[in-house]
């Protein structure tokens, strides 16, 4: 298992297409992905999941990656948020 | 004739015949169902059929309104790839045994509901979305898939809200104006109607009795007025306005969405100098790519006592969700000199331009800065602003500002009230600032230039004294020599830089400017697009060569 912590720096927070392309990217791995934010959890490979914690800038979330190509998952996925979040 | 007022969100002016446009409303009915897998496969071929609706969408809207708009639709169709919704439905259907159509709507209005309930207000307008896709799957699931339904003549389309797959749908040779009865300036109407450059209302209050279809009308888009069957006085003047209208919009329709570009490739930015909430609508109208000084004086100006925080926060709100996501510069409270407020009690003063006035007001008088600061961080959670202080001539008042925003935040969060994080910076305006931009410049994320008072500071010439005309040079080697320290500085600590005062626009000096590394210049909104062409226009040298001519 890893975990990853990441305050979100983007000026407009988790929105529509940025959540897009997150699930986007959590969807090629096999791996359990899981968000979470605000107190809130649940699956990074629903949209409406992430959009649903509603992120806004400054304010951190944990991604908990959990299976065979965990390793490879992690890369990709927090590679996006530091770049795009 | 009657009248009906609307939020507008473009300015112009459109005269033309009424076309309401009705949604086909589906109806759905819950049925019980004998065969489960036959209607799981109906819903999984009508939710196919949606997908590829969708990417035809989505190519339209690419060609229509940009990457950035057309996104939506790529976003509408995850949400229909997406887990939480496939099994939302396909769980009634097998469970309930019930009718794909009626478990969709179920599962549409369970999950719009969820977004409409969230705090954030970008969010609540997702809700609509998922509304959207919802109606277009039953639709499917019908054989009644909605068809642009607009035909013949140009018209003033209303209605009581277009989904946005609605408005991309929408024949656009063949509307002249939106006008909503619903809507936010947030939403996909207000955004495609600022795209297309033509005048739109949302939130007008029509009343539902009200008889429009086919009637004529005039939107008038600065006032935000519907004028249904107008009076011929009325009409004609309307008439002329409209032609001054077309006029004008030729230079607009060459250079609107073009890039602020020179022939040989430099890129600037050109925003917009505004003074009023009401300057909004020319911002837009006239293409500027964010506000490079929004005077916040007005605000303050006749009247008997100070504007509260909610005041202001509501303004500044404005600003920041009609600029929908492009940045809009704020600069804090700047009276004194020859701008005086009697409600503040500020003291005669020998020598005003020397005297107490903008950022000094604040320093001394923290809880007016105070009152502003909040109002600004509260605003910035509703899009991209920047504050900007006037008057600066060191580091230390810097830290100053700091020390108050600190204390503003810590304030905010306390209260757990919503706040942004927008970018700060200063003008130079000041010899002093000029001479301090490298220190100045490990402070802020950026400069604004305000030509006029350096000008004057500089050269030590008060521009209203027509005695001194043959001592006074706008173009004063001195002042394109600050200039360029100014940027040279900024630029070596990684930050921006920008001119807001009058030379910003002066043509003579565009290309010296483009030559230091100036990387905004914000001008008032009508000078917007003449300079835009000017840009395009304009082919700097080899650098190098340009170094030896800059300075005059």
């Amino acid at each position: 298992m890893k975990e990853f912590s990441y305050i979100i720096t983007d000026k407009d927070g988790i929105h529509a297409r940025p959540a897009g392309e997150l699930v986007k990217i959590a969807k090629e791995f096999e791996s359990n992905i899981l968000i979470r934010a605000n107190e809130k959890d649940g699956d990074c490979k629903r949209i409406f999941t992430v959009m649903a914690l509603g992120v806004k800038k400054g304010q951190e979330v944990t991604l908990r990656f959990e299976g065979p190509d965990e390793d490879k998952a992690f890369e990709a996925v927090t590679g996006f948020m530091k770049e795009k979040l | 004739m009657q009248t009906y007022k609307g939020k507008s969100v473009f300015g112009g002016i459109a005269i033309g015949r009424i076309r309401v446009y009705q949604k086909n409303r589906q109806q759905v009915r819950r049925t019980r169902i004998e065969d489960t897998e036959a209607e799981l496969a109906r819903y999984e071929r009508a939710r196919i059929e949606t997908v590829n609706q969708l990417k035809v969408l989505y190519e339209k809207a690419l060609v229509e309104v940009g990457e950035e708009n057309a996104a939506i639709f790529e976003i509408h169709g995850m949400m229909l790839e997406d887990g939480d919704y496939n099994e939302s439905v396909q769980n009634m259907i097998q469970s309930n045994c019930i009718n794909a159509e009626f478990a969709v709507a179920a599962t549409g209005d369970n999950l719009s509901q969820m977004f409409a309930a969230m705090q954030d207000e970008y969010m609540r307008a997702r809700a609509a979305d998922i509304k959207d896709i919802t109606e277009r799957i039953i639709g499917n699931l019908q054989g009644t898939a909605k068809e642009d339904k607009v035909v013949g003549e140009p018209a003033i389309i209303v209605a009581e809200d277009l989904a946005p797959s609605e408005t991309v749908q929408l024949d656009k040779k063949l509307i002249l104006s939106f006008v909503t009865i619903q809507g936010s300036p947030n939403s996909h109407t207000a955004i495609l109607a600022r795209t297309m450059g033509i005048p739109a209302l949302v939130g007008t209050s029509i009343p539902p009795e009200a008889d429009l279809d086919g009637k004529m009308a005039i939107v008038d888009g600065t006032t935000g007025v519907l004028y249904v069957e107008p009076e011929e006085g009325l009409l004609r003047e309307m008439e002329g306005r409209k032609e001054e209208e077309v006029r004008k919009r030729e230079l607009l329709l060459e250079m609107k969405g073009q890039e602020s570009i020179t022939a040989d490739g430099h890129r600037i930015r050109l925003y917009a100098n505004i003074g009023n909430i009401d300057d909004l609508a020319a911002v837009l109208e006239n293409d500027a790519e964010g506000i490079g000084l929004f005077r916040s004086e007005f605000l303050y100006l006749q009247r008997d006592t100070y504007p509260t925080e909610d005041e202001q926060f509501a303004i500044y709100k404005k600003v920041a969700e009609t600029m929908a996501g492009k940045t809009a510069i704020i600069r804090t409270l700047d009276i004194g000199a020859d701008k005086q407020c009697e409600y503040f009690g500020l003291e005669k003063e020998e020598n005003p331009a020397l005297g107490c006035r903008a950022i000094r007001i604040c320093l001394k008088r923290p809880e007016i800065f105070k009152t502003q600061l909040r109002a600004l961080y509260r605003a910035s959670a509703f899009g991209r602003l920047a504050i900007m202080y006037p008057m600066i001539i060191s580091p230390e008042e810097v830290r100053r500002i700091k020390k108050i925003t600190e204390e503003v935040k810590r304030e905010l969060r306390t209260q757990e009230i919503e706040y942004g994080e927008p970018e700060q910076g200063i003008m130079i305006e000041t010899p002093a600032a000029v001479m301090m931009s490298r220190e100045l410049a490990r402070e802020v994320d950026f400069f604004s230039i305000g030509t006029n008072d350096l000008t004057q500071y500089t050269l030590a010439i008060d521009r209203q004294n027509q005695n001194l005309e043959e001592f006074y040079d706008p173009h004063h080697p001195a002042i394109l020599r600050m200039i360029e320290m100014t940027v040279q500085n900024a630029h070596a600590e990684g930050i921006w830089v920008g001119i807001c005062g009058e030379l910003g626009g002066d043509r003579e000096v565009t290309d010296s400017l483009l030559r230091m590394g100036v990387d905004e210049l914000s001008v008032s909104p009508g000078n917007i697009l003449p300079l835009r062409k000017a840009i395009r226009e304009t082919q700097l040298r080899e650098e190098g060569f340009g170094k030896e001519t800059q300075v005059n």
